[in-house]
């Protein structure tokens, strides 16, 4: 791992609160401009993972760098580097949305305080209602405030604690969408979601943690790696015998039919395809569709927790 | 600077719009400026005094009266009587401010964000603080004032007003008062980094008013002559107790139990 050329490396990190482990033995980098996911269950150790990261909490043991300093050693430097939205956005309700940034912005030492303030709640279209109490403020409205908070100062690394935790559809697409700007802008975001979907489309790579860490990918691979790829051939008429003629090939892992669908676990199908149609079409086939199987992520989380789980039951 | 500054005036912003706060802060002061120019307003009246010698009085006290008749020495004594009440406002107003302040920001989960940013515990504190120690201050001064302006009006003999200008008034208000401030802002300091309800902050930082109604008490009933040696042996007192309260205080308030442990 090579601490320039990533902004967050971790060895070994592990977080007891009292005799509870929170976070064991946790080891991952991410590098610059990437979105990281960190996916897990209530309990898993992702907010003490974003705490101990966020020079919040010390770890217990292990090592971790942030920005190019040591959680523990330079909390002050790591702090001035990152910008984070908690699970509670923590907002002032008696203050304007202005004066929220501004306070945020002294305790930064923002010196452009009003150009970043206005720039961020123009982009987050709530400059119209910045003398407005945060109190009357809707859900969706706050979190975004609590974002444009965490983006102040232009942080290295952005943590978002379930941004979209408790928001109506509206307002989850809305920081949805906002999280893609960022990502497009090159930020390095560590994501911490339940939203698997919300992962699947934002995340460059993935961590699943339940205390320690399960897999560690991006999402695609992640996929592969557990479910293999999937063929579907949709037939005028499947049978029996013409997925017995495919699993000839050696390449053809497993085959499956299902209503007139030929399901093919195949390690590569661009280049296996053709052959498969070609043969399907000597043995006389009337092909309507050739498609991949999409798993979700959803899939590849709860297999991991269900192998995690047997592992513990074991 | 710019960040303790920030501080004070967001906490303000905030505290300022709870009623209980606004309560404590503007009708303590104007109780206690009140209750001395009522009294004064009867007493000063009262031609009672008149036959007074200073033989009536406790003896201690009648030594600090000087020159001034029976009567106008009881008239003093009167006066300083409230002294210690006086002594009251710096401390009551400064905890109930920072029970609010620092137990608020638990309830509404505004501490995670806020120690996220760089500002260090002793900025935060020393914030929060003066947030609680300045409008304190300037309530007891400005309630020192009204009460030296109403007994100006009240009081005919020069000599008695002139004595609430003297160094034992003016090390009490001046000197005690900033002092007794800041003890109360360290005592809700170390009680709201271990509670998660104001009421309960101010409910238990209440019990650290009792020593300064003790004086009072004391001073009443004639056990304690409140002078300048006693005032200034008090704000010896307080000087050291203020650097070692705020000092612990500081070292109470640790950022990761109170993230880890409020809910």
């Amino acid at each position: 791992m090579n601490k320039n050329k990533h902004v967050i490396v971790t060895k070994n990190l592990t977080r007891f609160f009292g005799e509870t482990l929170a976070v064991n033995q946790l080891s991952l980098d991410v590098a610059k401009g990437e979105v990281f996911g960190l996916l897990g269950p209530n309990g898993a150790g992702k907010t003490t993972m974003v705490r101990m990261l966020a020079a919040l909490l010390t770890p217990t043991s292990g090592e971790a760098w942030v920005a190019g300093y040591q959680v523990g050693t330079n909390d002050q430097e790591i702090r001035s580097r990152i910008g984070l939205l908690p699970e509670a956005p923590g907002l002032y309700d008696a203050l304007t949305a202005e004066q929220n940034l501004a306070f945020y912005g002294e305790m930064y030492g923002v010196e452009n305080i009003q150009q970043q303030i206005q720039r961020y709640l123009e982009l987050l279209g709530l400059w119209h209602r910045r003398y407005e109490p945060v109190g009357t403020f809707s859900k969706g409205m706050r979190q975004k405030l609590a974002i444009a908070r965490a983006l102040l100062h232009e942080p290295e690394v952005l943590f978002l604690d379930e941004p979209t935790s408790g928001l109506d559809p509206e307002a989850s697409r809305l920081v949805r969408d906002f999280i893609a700007e960022l990502r497009v802008e090159g930020r390095t975001i560590i994501l911490t979601t339940h939203n698997l979907e919300e992962a699947d489309r934002l995340c460059d790579r993935v961590a699943v943690i339940s205390g320690h860490l399960l897999a560690l990918d991006d999402p695609k691979e992640l996929r592969r790696k557990l479910f293999g790829r999937k063929v579907v051939i949709h037939l005028k008429k499947a049978s029996q015998a013409l997925a017995a003629e495919l699993e000839k090939f050696e390449f053809v892992a497993e085959s499956q039919v299902v209503d007139n669908k030929i399901l093919l676990s195949v390690a590569n199908p661009e280049e296996h395809n053709p052959v498969l149609i070609q043969a399907l079409v000597e043995k006389g086939a009337e092909i309507q569709f050739v498609g991949e199987l999409r798993r979700r992520l959803e899939d590849v989380y709860l297999e991991l927790m269900e192998a995690a789980k047997g592992n513990k039951d074991e | 600077m710019n960040r303790i500054k920030a501080i004070i005036v967001k906490e303000w912003r905030e505290v300022f719009k709870n009623k209980f706060v606004i309560f404590t802060v503007s009708f303590l002061p104007l109780m206690i400026t009140a209750l001395p120019l009522v009294t004064l307003y009867f007493a000063g009246g009262s031609e009672d005094f008149g036959g007074l010698s200073s033989a009536d009085l406790p003896p201690q006290f009648a030594s600090l009266c000087g020159e001034l008749s029976g009567g106008d020495c009881m008239l003093y004594y009167l006066v300083t009587q409230f002294i210690l009440l006086f002594m009251m406002v710096p401390v009551i107003i400064p905890m109930t401010i920072a029970s609010y302040s620092i137990v608020g920001e638990k309830t509404t989960r505004t501490l995670e964000p806020l120690l996220a940013t760089p500002v260090s515990t002793l900025e935060l504190l020393v914030g929060k603080g003066l947030a609680g120690v300045i409008p304190a201050v300037l309530a007891t001064w400005g309630g020192y004032l009204l009460y030296a302006a109403g007994a100006y009006l009240m009081v005919d003999n020069r000599a008695v007003v002139s004595k609430l200008f003297d160094p034992l008034w003016m090390i009490a208000i001046f000197g005690v008062g900033p002092l007794l401030s800041l003890f109360g802002v360290s005592i809700s300091v170390m009680i709201s980094s271990r509670v998660n309800d104001p009421r309960v902050a101010e409910q238990i930082s209440g019990i650290f008013v009792l020593p300064v109604v003790g004086l009072f008490i004391g001073q009443v009933t004639g056990l304690i002559l409140l002078n300048e040696r006693f005032i200034l042996w008090m704000a010896g007192v307080l000087v050291i107790l203020d650097a070692i309260l705020f000092t612990f205080a500081i070292q109470v308030f640790q950022r990761e139990t109170i993230l880890s442990r409020w809910k």
